[in-house]
């Protein structure tokens, strides 16, 4: 297990390496002079443009733009964005608020995707059943910026159970985004497992169980939602990796100052070292959770082995 | 087993990491006496030289005192400010002095040095400041600009002296009679001593010499608080005990925020509360003229473009009011000169019958031009920033008034839209936008129109050239009184009118709503709400 750990943990590095190279080259891409557009409207003394254009290696071919970048990382520097700010303040002060809001989304998902899931499965065609397929199924459709003003509106104006945006208020602040965030994602778990777990109680070993004597609650959590996991964890772990990426719809929405944002911003002007910053360490974490799936399997499934 | 410690350990990092993150978040909302304003992130470090958009700008103006203040009603230059007088014989060389007992909010006090070395540093290119350029009329100017990575000949202005304590004097490259007007604008505030040893550190918690303090970091994509500062030497100290700066990124969302108490202040609105917000918010929602322009430029170098009486045409083609009207509700108001309503020497009428609509006139003007009508006309302006709708308004207008087909350019981000402009690039008439830095004239002129502002140098995209403009621009700079110069940026106007480089179409509002916590919300002329004035109930 150790070893398969190491393994697939040093694989990452040949991975963040071409896709940094490759967000690199795709800013590189860009058309534009984003020298030009800090101005806007407004005139900018020529001298002042060409020590910008100096500062950030514009000037120079791709390649001596991206060795330039790799030294800067060997010696710790990450670069930073045109207004100066080094991209790892940037990192540093925005990741903590997208753990957060992930945390609570995916706390959700799991409890009411995860239990819709399950209750559906154990009375099959019965009105909750049917319940939770037309929600899901509303949930899916509706454009998740939608479901943002429109619980804003109601649930933090109208009826002023939460807080209307920011995240002054701790984790309290983070239910409402939190719970729209998760919509989505809770609507594809609680089918998923619903699904899975259908399917293991009509499986032969719960017959087995049952014929020994099992209870209905020991069945149900032991044998066959233990067994269904794996698809609906595969899912959420993927999710997790997501929405550490951030999330621009919802952030903006409840004016959350988390990854999605600056990601968004730093595209907008062409901030080749914000881009690649975070961009690879989104990669990171799509890598990482995945592994950690990979690791519960085990965990799940003791067939499944990693030797 | 090992597999479940693998599974805790994981766990616990990720709960350490919400609850360092918990611990980070609280602030104080809603604090006695404290206030909450909306802003947009702003685009750089807190600096005054390096800060020339509106969001920096509105923080900086409350923890900044300028020189020279400005008369709310007539925008006239008051000394208020930390200047007491700002003189010269010949126009050229000026003398500014200082009043004594302003203090920076570290408790050093503000002098000449302040000011001289605050200048040179935002001037120097190799600190790439963005309003570096307004110091290029200042004697020695350019021995401070870096050409092609050679250092800068010199660090310092030339033309540029701290006297004494208060005496600053100021020797321009040519003579500018309304330089005493220029300086309010955030690019002329003073700079402490702190700032030079962390420039940093001073961008995140700017040292000011105005009403208000800061005393905690600046949060990108939060905002920060700052508290009325007890020993202010202006005649307007803070009137609440602060202001917490909450950065949004969505306008919708903090209008839904003020509705719900969450947000005290609002300037700016979604589109969709533009026309019902006054209605709705009733005493609490304030307004006012904002002090900008948007013209239809034209490229003079186009040769479809280059005849004036084509450029007329398409000018009284085009129906203001009903643009106003139609596409923003009345936010707008039709514009009838090159100027702003706010400034000394604004003209009401000052383009007359050629900014109205005239359709026999316009197209007889073609018809003598010979202007191929079988051609579209392309319209051009910048991607994603609402200008679609009213831009297609205007090539209706033209369609049906003057029998030309249009094709809509409005593809391109500022990155790729601005070289374009630069480049010659604008194949018909596009979109121009400009909005006041000091309340003259002379600003809604020179900086668009003269021969020294074409691209590269300034925002002249129409790369008009006419030595009879720049002209009567200089005679006003040499004019031995403001209102002797106000005569000849007249003159200089109604010349523009006549060659027509581009034409007024309209001018925006400033829209805002509060919180019934505070009151005594107003909008200055720049733009900006006045944070000292507002009371918190």
């Amino acid at each position: 297990m150790g070893r398969f750990i190491t393994r697939r943990l040093l694989l990452t590095v040949p991975v963040l390496i071409g896709a940094s190279f490759l967000i690199f080259a795709m800013v590189y891409a860009l058309p534009g002079d984003p020298i030009r557009a800090l101005a806007g409207d407004r005139p900018l003394a020529p001298a002042v443009v060409a020590q910008l254009r100096a500062q950030y290696n514009l000037d120079d071919p791709f390649f001596v733009q991206y060795i330039k970048y790799v030294g800067g990382l060997f010696q710790g520097d990450f670069g930073s964005d045109f207004s100066g700010r080094p991209v790892l303040d940037t990192i540093s002060q925005r990741l903590p608020v997208t753990i957060q809001l992930t945390a609570v989304a995916v706390i959700f998902e799991i409890l009411i995707g995860v239990t819709a899931g399950v209750l559906a499965a154990l009375r099959r065609n019965s009105f909750f059943d049917n319940l939770v397929l037309v929600s899901s199924t509303l949930l899916v459709s509706i454009p998740v910026f939608v479901l943002g003003f429109v619980s804003q509106y109601v649930l933090g104006y109208k009826l002023g159970l939460f807080p209307i945006a920011g995240i002054n208020e701790g984790w309290y602040s983070y239910l409402l985004p939190g719970l729209v965030l998760a919509s989505l994602s809770m609507a594809y778990v609680a089918r998923l497992t619903r699904t899975a777990v259908s399917e293991s109680m009509a499986a032969d070993y719960i017959r087995t169980a049952r014929s020994k004597g099992v209870g209905y609650s020991r069945i149900v959590t032991r044998h066959a939602l233990r067994n269904s996991l794996i698809p609906v964890v595969t899912f959420i772990g993927a999710d997790i990796g997501a929405l550490l990426g951030g999330a621009i719809i919802t952030e903006s929405v409840f004016n959350i100052p988390g990854l999605g944002r600056a990601i968004f911003d730093a595209v907008q002007n062409q901030e080749g070292a914000v881009v690649v910053g975070i961009v690879t360490l989104m990669v990171f974490f799509y890598i990482f959770f995945n592994l950690v799936v990979d690791v519960l399997y085990a965990f799940l499934d003791p067939r499944i082995r990693y030797e | 087993m090992r597999v479940k410690r693998v599974i805790a350990a994981v766990s616990a990092g990720f709960v350490a990491a919400g609850l360092l993150a918990a611990c980070g978040g609280g602030s104080a909302s809603g604090a006695e006496g404290v206030y909450s304003l909306h802003i947009m992130q702003p685009e750089n470090p807190l600096v005054p030289g390096n800060t020339t958009e509106s969001e920096g700008n509105q923080v900086l103006k409350s923890l900044f005192t300028p020189l020279v203040r400005y008369n709310d009603e007539t925008s006239e230059v008051e000394y208020t400010g930390v200047a007491k007088s700002v003189e010269s014989e010949d126009q050229m060389t000026w003398t500014i002095e200082l009043n004594e007992g302003w203090t920076f909010h570290d408790g050093t006090p503000v002098t000449a040095k302040s000011y001289v070395d605050a200048w040179n540093y935002t001037a120097l290119s190799t600190n790439a400041f963005g309003a570096s350029y307004f110091f290029e009329n200042v004697k020695g100017y350019d021995e401070l600009q870096a050409a092609d990575g050679a250092e800068p000949a010199a660090t310092a202005m030339s033309g540029l002296e701290a006297v004494n304590d208060t005496t600053i004097s100021v020797e321009l490259k040519e003579p500018f009679a309304i330089f005493p007007v220029t300086l309010g604008y955030t690019a002329f505030y003073p700079l402490p001593e702190a700032f030079f040893d962390d420039p940093d550190a001073f961008g995140r918690r700017p040292i000011g010499n105005g009403p208000f303090k800061a005393d905690e970091d600046f949060v990108d994509g939060q905002g920060f608080t700052v508290t009325k500062y007890e020993d202010y030497a202006g005649d307007n100290p803070a009137q609440a005990e602060g202001v917490q700066f909450k950065v949004y990124t969505e306008l919708t969302t903090a209008f839904t925020d003020v509705q719900a108490g969450g947000l005290d202040v609002l300037l700016d609105l979604p589109p969709d509360a533009w026309a019902t917000a006054r209605d709705q918010f009733g005493d609490r929602y304030v307004e006012r003229a904002r002090p900008d322009i948007t013209a239809l430029s034209f490229p003079t170098y186009d040769e479809r473009f280059a005849d004036p009486r084509v450029r007329e045409a398409f000018s009284m083609a085009i129906d203001r009011q009903a643009i106003t009207t139609a596409i923003f509700t009345d936010t707008r108001t039709p514009a009838a000169s090159f100027g702003s309503p706010v400034v000394e020497g604004y003209r009401e009428d000052a383009c007359g019958a050629k900014c109205e609509l005239n359709v026999e006139q316009a197209n007889k003007l073609l018809d003598e031009a010979g202007f191929d009508r079988s051609r579209p006309v392309d319209l051009w302006f910048n991607a994603g920033a609402g200008h679609d709708q009213w831009m297609t308004a205007i090539g209706n207008q033209f369609r049906s008034n003057l029998g030309v087909e249009y094709a809509l350019r409005g593809d391109l981000q500022f990155a790729q839209y601005l070289p374009l402009q630069d480049d010659k690039g604008m194949t018909g008439p596009f979109r121009m936008g400009w909005i006041m830095d000091y309340p003259s004239l002379y600003n809604f002129l020179a900086p668009v129109y003269s021969t020294a502002a074409t691209p590269p140098a300034g925002s002249n995209m129409s790369f008009y050239s006419n030595p009879e403009f720049d002209g009567a621009l200089s005679a006003g700079n040499n004019a031995d009184t403001l209102d002797e110069a106000t005569v000849e940026y007249q003159r200089a106007e109604d010349i523009l009118f006549r060659d027509m480089p581009a034409t007024p179409l309209f001018y925006g509002l400033n829209q805002a709503v509060t919180s019934d916590r505070v009151d005594n919300v107003k909008i200055d002329a720049f733009g900006d709400i006045v944070t000292e004035e507002v009371t918190v109930g």
